[in-house]
Order: C-alpha cells, then sequence, then structure tokens
C-alpha cells in the first residue's frame, strides 16, 4: 500500500510550485516533509489528498494510479496547522462524523469514538463544542478525527505551529505513541522545525522551493546536509555560512582568520569555499586559532540559551550560548570559531566535507 | 452623559418607529366617528373601542374578506421563498466555492449580474412578464406569480449568501470531502448547518420583500388569486375607512411578525465561531 510520486510537479503557468518530486512512500512509517514557508509541503500534502491538481507527472497508490480517484474517495486524512473542526458538533459529535459513512452501526460507531477520545485524553469534554475548548485541546480533536477512520494515508499539515512552545513539546511526545496504531498508513508530518523531525520522523524530506532537496533518515541528513540550502533547514538557529580557503595546508576563513587545515579537511585540494558553522559550536569568547571581533546586531533570549546576532568581517554570525546573558545591540564582542567543526561546501553550495561526530 | 444621550436617542428611535404601528392598532379599534374626533389613543378613556374594523375585514360584516387574500399572500410568498433561497443558496455557494466565468467574465461579474435584476425598475419588467404569463397561461395563477417574485427575490439572496458562505472557512469543506463527502454532501452535512444565521438573513428579506409585493400582485393577478397587499388597496373607495384600512394593515403585518420571531433565535447565533482558531 506504498504511495508513489513520480516526477510530480505543478506550474501555476509562471512559477513552479512543486517541481520533479519522485518519491515511495511505505505504511508503518512517519515520513518528515521539512522546509521553510513556502518550500511546498503544503501544496505536496494537498496534491495528495487531492485537494490540488497536478500539471505534471504521476501518483500511483498501491500500484494504481491515484489521480483519477477524487478527494472523497481516496483514503485520505488531513490534520491542517489551523484547528480546523466543525464548530456546531460537539467533540464525540466531531469524532462521531468521519464513521457516519464508514458502515458502522450507531452503538460501534459511538464505542469506536469515545476509544478514540479518550486516547487522546479528552474523555472529560465529549460534550463540549470545539469553541469550548483551548487549542491544544481542539488539535487534539482534529488528530483524532484524523485517525479514527485507519486512513491509508494520514497528512499531518504542522499540527502544533500555532500551540505554544510547552503544549507543542507535550504534544510531540505524545505524538509517536498515537501514531503506533498507524501501522499500515503512510504517514506525512510536515514541519519547519528540525527538533520535531529528528524526534518524529523515521525518513526526512527536505524540501526548498518546491523541489526535494535531501531525503534519508533525519540524524543522516543533519549530520551530513549535502548543501548550504540543507544545512540552513535542518539547523535551528540557521548555519552560519562564511567564505573559506585552503591554501598550502592552510585553511582560512574570509582571509582573516587562519589555522592548520583541520583533519577532516586533509585532502580536500586547495581552493576556495564555503564553510557553515553549527550556532552552537561557535563561541562568544577569543580562545583558539580562529577568533574575531563582531558587533552584536541582535541578541534574544530562548529558553535558556541566548541567542546572538553578529556583524562580522567575514560575515553575518549566529552564536548559541548557553545560559542568559544580557548584550545591546553594538557592543564588540570575540568570537570563536572551531575549524574542525566546519562543514565544507563549494562555491556552488554542495556538501564537499561534513565533520561528522 | 453619553450614556444618556444614548438612551435617549434609543428610546426617541424606538417611539418614532412604533409610533406608526401603535397608532395604527389603535386606528383599528375605533368608530368612524372616533376617528374624526381627532388624535386619541387610549381606549375607554379618549374612546370606546369597536372590532367593527375587523369585522369588516374578516368577512363578518359582509364589507370585505380578507381572508382568501391573505391565504394566497402566504402561499406566494411561502413558495417564492422557498425556491430563491434554495436555489439562491445553492448558486451562492458555487459562486463562493468554485470558479467560473470566461476570459474577463467571472465570478464576481456573474455575482454583479445576480444584483443587477434588481436595479431595474419593475415597471420596466411588467409588460414583458404581462406577455410572458399570457403565453404561458399562468396569468392571475399562484404559479405565475411565484415565479415572477422568484426571478427578484433569487437574487437577494445570492447577494447575501455569498458573502456568507465566504466567511466559512473551505478548510471544513475540504475536511468533510476528506471524510468521504462528495461536494454536494460536504455543502448539506457541513456548510448547511453553519449557514443557519445566513439562510435566516435571506429568508427574511425574501419573506418581506415578497409579502410586500403590490406591483407585480396588481399587474399580473386579477380576481382568482388577489394577493393581500392588492385587496388592502381594493378597500379604499369613494371614502376612506381609516378604521378599516387600520384593521387592515395589522392583519397583513401579522403573519410576518410570526414569522420573524420563529427565525429570529437564528440570527443571534454566530455559526462558525470556533471552526478554526
Amino acid at each position: 500500500m506504498s504511495l508513489e510520486l513520480k516526477d510530480l510537479g505543478i506550474t501555476d503557468g509562471t512559477d513552479m510550485i512543486l517541481e520533479g518530486i519522485t518519491y515511495t512512500f511505505e505504511p508503518g512509517r512517519v515520513y518528515v516533509l521539512m522546509g521553510r514557508t513556502s518550500s511546498g509541503k503544503t501544496s505536496l500534502m494537498r496534491t495528495i489528498a487531492g485537494l490540488l491538481d497536478f500539471t505534471e507527472g504521476d501518483m500511483y497508490f498501491n500500484g494504481e494510479d491515484f489521480d483519477v480517484l477524487p478527494t472523497w474517495k481516496r483514503s485520505t486524512s488531513m490534520v491542517y496547522q489551523q484547528f480546523i473542526n466543525y464548530p456546531n458538533r460537539t467533540v464525540l459529535g466531531n469524532v462521531l462524523f468521519p464513521l457516519l459513512r464508514s458502515g458502522l452501526s450507531k452503538e460501534e460507531a459511538k464505542s469506536k469514538a469515545l476509544e478514540m477520545i479518550d486516547k487522546v485524553g479528552l474523555s472529560n469534554f465529549v460534550d463540549r463544542k470545539p469553541g469550548q475548548l483551548s487549542g491544544g485541546q481542539q488539535q487534539r480533536v482534529a488528530i483524532a478525527r484524523a485517525l479514527i477512520r485507519n486512513a491509508d494515508i494520514l497528512l499531518l499539515d504542522e499540527p502544533l505551529m500555532n500551540l505554544d512552545y510547552k503544549l507543542r513539546e507535550q504534544l510531540r511526545e505524545d505524538f509517536r505513541d498515537l501514531f503506533t496504531a498507524s501501522k499500515n498508513s503512510v504517514t506525512i508530518y510536515a514541519t519547519t522545525e528540525p527538533a520535531e523531525a529528528l524526534l518524529i520522523g523515521d525518513e526526512l524530506l527536505v524540501m526548498h522551493e518546491g523541489r526535494v532537496i535531501q531525503s534519508g533518515v533525519p540524524a543522516e541528513v543533519f549530520e551530513n546536509p549535502n548543501s548550504v540550502a540543507v544545512a540552513q533547514i535542518v539547523n535551528e538557529p540557521p548555519m552560519s555560512v562564511l567564505t573559506a580557503e585552503i591554501s598550502n595546508g592552510t585553511f582560512s576563513i574570509g582571509h582573516r582568520m587562519k589555522s592548520q587545515v583541520p583533519v577532516h579537511l586533509v585532502g580536500v585540494p586547495d581552493g576556495e569555499y564555503q564553510a557553515g558553522f553549527r550556532a552552537s559550536e561557535l563561541t562568544i569568547g577569543s580562545e583558539g586559532d580562529m577568533t574575531e571581533e563582531g558587533e552584536v546586531d541582535v541578541a534574544e533570549v530562548a529558553g535558556s540559551e541566548t541567542l546572538v546576532y553578529l556583524n562580522t568581517p567575514t560575515g553575518y554570525t549566529i552564536v548559541q550560548e548557553k545560559g542568559i546573558h544580557q548584550y545591546i545591540s553594538g557592543d564588540k564582542v570575540g568570537i570563536t570559531i572551531p575549524p574542525e567543526r566546519a562543514f565544507l561546501f563549494d562555491l556552488s553550495g554542495n556538501l564537499v566535507v561534513a565533520p561528522g561526530n | 452623559m453619553s450614556r444618556i444621550f444614548k438612551y435617549a436617542f434609543i428610546i426617541f428611535w424606538t417611539l418614532f418607529v412604533l409610533a406608526p404601528l401603535s397608532w395604527a392598532l389603535v386606528t383599528s379599534f375605533k368608530t368612524p366617528a372616533a376617528v374624526n374626533q381627532g388624535a386619541t389613543f387610549i381606549p375607554w378613556v379618549q374612546f370606546d373601542p369597536t372590532l367593527d374594523g375587523w369585522q369588516d375585514i374578516l368577512g363578518i360584516s359582509g364589507y370585505a374578506n380578507l381572508i382568501p387574500n391573505m391565504i394566497n399572500s402566504m402561499i406566494i410568498t411561502f413558495f417564492a421563498s422557498l425556491i430563491s433561497v434554495t436555489l439562491g443558496g445553492l448558486a451562492a455557494y458555487g459562486l463562493s466555492r468554485f470558479r467560473y466565468g470566461w476570459k474577463y467574465y467571472g465570478n464576481s461579474d456573474i455575482i454583479f449580474f445576480f444584483i443587477a435584476q434588481r436595479i431595474l425598475p419593475p415597471v420596466v419588467l411588467a409588460i414583458p412578464f404581462f406577455l410572458l404569463l399570457k403565453n404561458l397561461q399562468l396569468l392571475d395563477t399562484h404559479l405565475g406569480l411565484i415565479l415572477v417574485l422568484t426571478s427578484g427575490l433569487m437574487p437577494i439572496v445570492v447577494w447575501l449568501m455569498v458573502d456568507f458562505f465566504n466567511q466559512i472557512p473551505r478548510e471544513i469543506d475540504e475536511m468533510a470531502m476528506l471524510e468521504g463527502c462528495n461536494p454536494f454532501q460536504a455543502f448539506r452535512k457541513a456548510i448547511l448547518p453553519l449557514s443557519k444565521p445566513g439562510i435566516a438573513i435571506s429568508a427574511i428579506f425574501a419573506v418581506i420583500f415578497g409579502w410586500n409585493d403590490l406591483f407585480f400582485a396588481l399587474v399580473l393577478t386579477f380576481t382568482k388569486v388577489k394577493t393581500l397587499p392588492a385587496a388592502v388597496v381594493a378597500l379604499n373607495g369613494t371614502v376612506t375607512p381609516f378604521w378599516t384600512l387600520a384593521a387592515s394593515a395589522i392583519f397583513s403585518i401579522l403573519p410576518l411578525l410570526g414569522f420573524v420571531f420563529v427565525v429570529e433565535r437564528y440570527l443571534a447565533k454566530g455559526g462558525f465561531s470556533g471552526a478554526v482558531r
């Protein structure tokens, strides 16, 4: 019961909304679509659901042409990022609705619905309407409604996006438990957050400008992004990408900071490159071979860490510092760059070498 | 201070609106002599109330009997409104959810075409409709007037309902389709229950406009299917019987008041609050 996309594309006449997507989704696995806003995640999901027509390529489900089936004949469920529920129906009524057309008796359907409502933790709210629930509860209703049909394809379009941080963390943990019941379903989950992808996904598809630019096991993609674009997408905050050069055994950043060529870059031909550094691996301070002074642009506290955005002579850099630190815009601070943690990309943005674990 | 002004204005406007109705109600219980006495409003104090005016219009005194005319109006208004709201609602849903048109003529132009029907003065349509119904042998029939009124009421329904459907998130339609409903079933099971306020408003407008139609009733009906407004106009003779006319005016609006009273509860509810957060 696999879902196969062959060179799938959508054009609106001038722009490619989706382009050249070829992939096979197998049941029993959670596929995460990751990308920035407008990268094509929602368009791809809506195309799979039959809510959007594709203009190029083919789509097959279980070996048969999926395109001939209208939306209501596809066994597909979808959870939107906005909390979409039937406002005039209670929680029980909402979860019952998908079952009403399945041929089950009323008693059987009600029993199944109550079981699912209990699974998502809303047993005490069965008679409430969506307008009387919190955002997290409304999204649980939407998830219950999506899961109750045991559809062949389950699509979740950034379902946690409109929830607060704490609730997102809590529901992420719950999701894996909920989806183990979907062993026969193809589950596709869209997100912009690397943490969700790593936690939830069995497979990760990175999308950019309507194309899938890398796919694989999340940890593998995270450790070996095949391009600058992928590296920027799968890291939060984004990687700092600086000009680099290897010449005569010397590794330099921005033609200013120099060090010996680190071990993982030995053997890379001399030339101009781009070096990417994760924010968590840069440090504020001036210890080490590669240091320079930068000017604080913005500093924001994120949980128990501080993100410092800096203008440096070599480029715009982001440092993720442990703890809460006070910086004022315009402060001069030193930055230390660890050459042994450099992701090396060629000038076209393709990965040359990753630093590994 | 501004609160005092607000309440003062509300009281003033209420009195301004209710005054003609109250005056008509009071007049309907007066004798001709009491009417000619001048502006008196308190029964048993300023005048002795009587049922003469009501007996005149209910066929008791033999002067007139408006009950068959009321029945005609109810039949015609009911079916014209029902057809208008049904067909108009479906048209509005289509215009809200799907893209029609050819080249530069699209949905908004189609909607304007509907509204444009109401811009035409009825007198322009009198002769065409007369000839049409004559050829179809539908003059002085319920069906003839129902069809003509529907053509005028449907545009109002479309205009009101398109805006209403546009406010209902499309994701609800999509959700219903994902859960196995074809587009018509999605409309019936998911959207229609949320549209009660819009349907109520459209129904109220359709009923009021249909009930109050005088022009087409005068032109297209004669004796068999005379509606209430046309019959009331015919009450006016050499002497204007104010007491009888007042009774007929109150008699005319009673069904409307009952209808609005029943439908009004659907207006208060925001049908789709809580659909999308």
